[in-house]
């Protein structure tokens, strides 16, 4: 709950506020007093191994989590007044990949535009902010096919392309980089790296920095609902540190060996 | 075209065309959020809305609207706040709801369980000219709906917690699409049925997404085939004297599996055409790096 606090003169205001917030799934507490500050322009990553509480703390902040103490503001907000929803750019983690009926990766995207429309009516900018945002992920040309026929990290370009197309100011992404093929990795550490530049404060939960590590200003890491660390990214320490973390692979069948011929031999 | 010279054809035909559009149109966005039986819970309810409207002499349609929109009301509140024991409620829901309707036809001065037949399964000759009035007002306003508001509800009916991150009112959209579907039901009930409704509302969307990739042309083309097989199996009800509901379903059902054996064909075209275009295909997604790092191991 302690941690060193790393105030950059170079950052602005605070764009997410967290004061010893807790929340409990069922009974059990799964954060146990939050503290979290994210100020304008930084990238934050949030770490910690499953279960420790990373996702909840994310989710509380864009209000999918009843939290049972604590306050959380946004943009300077308190978050349950906060309605400004077009400055804030969500990326969930992938689960459920379309619904029950085709889509097409327009149709997803286009979804992410609602935001800063009236009323749901598209207008020329609206529809040239679409096909921006397909373009910045680099799926322009893959606008008419279904998104169930696309890769995981084909989805997921188009996931931050829905989140993208509202041009949020603060983008809250859930594990961005789980089961992404290295493709779709190198175009979303550009994607990030582009919106870093232009401003965009960033807010990642990672389950390790992997190749967005360049990018992150600061680290905060949590374990069992607590504050562990927060300041500069832990480089070759802890987790990530570990032999043989970086190739555990739960999306890999059981026993599978890492590929290492084929496209890369 | 003898039949259309018959009144009663004439208003069962409008009807079934309103019931074609409407049912896929509301039924597609209860697909896409993975509750395809929703309907058919509806019309369970609905059915105690008739045996009132019987009871009380009132309007058995108008009646039914009002039971079934609050009984989905009732259910989308189940959903929200009944984590554990919602099943066991939404399925009390739909019990007493038929429960109700066969208790209150019995009591009704007059009424007999023949009186819910024509409800239960569909009739042509007692769509009744009040109905058809009924009937179009609410399907204007399904249509308004389901059209006007189709951003909004595939953004919900997609994902739902990103919706709200979007800032959408999630609650109220989710209210609207209940209700909606529950006076969707009370429109096809003249034709189709409580009992057969729900149908109409998933098979004409399963068939239709056989062919499409897009949810615009899932829509349309559910909707074309929704119409298709209301009037075919009106047309048919009337010159072979069968019942309208199950000749519908049953057509239904048929354009499933055309459109299932069709597409087999149209997929492997699909494939080979994705394939012929792979070499000027994503150059990023066949890129060599020069050098491998860790993150290269990557076990897919």
């Amino acid at each position: 709950m302690t941690g060193t606090e790393t105030e950059d003169d170079t950052v602005g205001e605070p764009v997410i506020a967290m004061r010893g917030v807790t929340a409990e799934l069922g009974s059990r507490p799964v954060l146990r007093g939050i503290d979290l500050t994210v100020r304008s322009g930084e990238v934050v990553a949030l770490l910690g191994a499953n279960g420790s509480g990373k996702s909840t703390a994310v989710r509380s902040i864009i209000g999918q989590v009843p939290v049972s103490g604590g306050t959380i503001e946004l943009f300077g907000t308190p978050r349950r007044g906060f309605r400004d929803w077009a400055r804030v750019g969500y990326v969930p983690q992938r689960t459920t990949a379309a619904g029950g009926v085709p889509a097409t990766v327009t149709e997803i995207v286009s979804s992410g535009r609602l935001a800063r429309t009236r009323f749901g009516v598209f207008r020329k900018a609206d529809r040239a902010a679409v096909q921006r945002a397909l373009e910045l992920v680099g799926m322009a040309d893959r606008a008419k096919d279904s998104v169930t026929a696309l890769s995981g990290g084909q989805h997921q370009r188009v996931l931050i392309a829905r989140a993208l197309v509202a041009e949020p100011q603060l983008l809250i992404m859930d594990e961005p980089m789980a089961g992404v093929d290295l493709a779709s990795q190198e175009v979303l550490a550009r994607t990030l790296r582009e919106q870093v530049a232009a401003g965009t404060t960033v807010l990642l939960v990672l389950h390790e920095l992997g190749p967005l590590e360049p990018l992150i200003d600061r680290a905060v890491v949590l374990r069992d609902g607590c504050v562990l660390h927060d300041g500069p990214p832990p480089r070759a320490v802890g987790q990530h540190a570990l032999p043989g973390h970086d190739h555990v692979h739960p999306h890999a069948p059981a026993g599978a060996e890492p590929i290492r011929t084929g496209l890369l031999s | 075209m003898d039949l259309l010279n018959y009144a009663f054809m004439q208003r069962a035909l409008i009807a079934a065309v309103l019931v074609g559009i409407t049912a896929p149109a509301i039924g597609i966005y209860l697909v896409q959020r993975r509750q395809p039986l929703m309907g058919d819970g509806i019309g369970h309810v609905a059915m105690t809305g008739v045996g009132l409207g019987f009871l009380l002499n009132a309007s058995p349609v108008w009646m039914a609207t009002a039971v079934s929109a609050l009984g989905s009301v009732l259910m989308e509140l189940i959903r929200w706040y009944g984590k554990t024991r919602g099943d066991i409620a939404l399925a009390m829901l739909f019990y007493g709801g038929m429960a109700g309707g066969v208790m209150f036809v019995n009591i009704a001065p007059g009424g007999s369980n023949a009186n819910l037949m024509s409800y239960l399964f569909g009739s042509l000759s007692t769509v009744a000219p009040s109905d058809v009035t009924a009937i179009m007002i609410l399907a204007a306003f399904v249509v308004a709906v389901t059209l006007g508001l189709r951003r909004q509800l595939f953004a919900v009916s997609q994902d739902e917690e990103f919706a709200r991150v979007t800032g959408l009112p999630v609650r109220a959209l989710n209210l609207l699409t209940a209700v909606t579907a529950a006076v969707t039901v009370t429109v096809a009930m003249r034709v189709v049925g409580l009992i057969l409704v729900s149908a109409l509302m998933v098979v004409p969307v399963a068939a239709a997404q056989q062919l499409t990739r897009s949810f615009a042309a899932t829509f349309a083309i559910a909707v074309a085939i929704g119409v298709t097989v209301s009037i075919g199996g009106t047309v048919t009800s009337f010159y072979q004297d069968v019942p309208p509901g199950a000749t519908i379903v049953l057509l239904t059902i048929g354009a499933f599996v055309v459109l299932t054996a069709l597409a087999t064909p149209l997929a492997r075209r699909r494939a080979r055409a994705a394939a012929a275009a792979q070499p000027a295909g994503d150059p990023a997604e066949c890129s060599i790096p020069v050098t491998r790092g860790a993150g290269d191991e990557v076990g897919v």
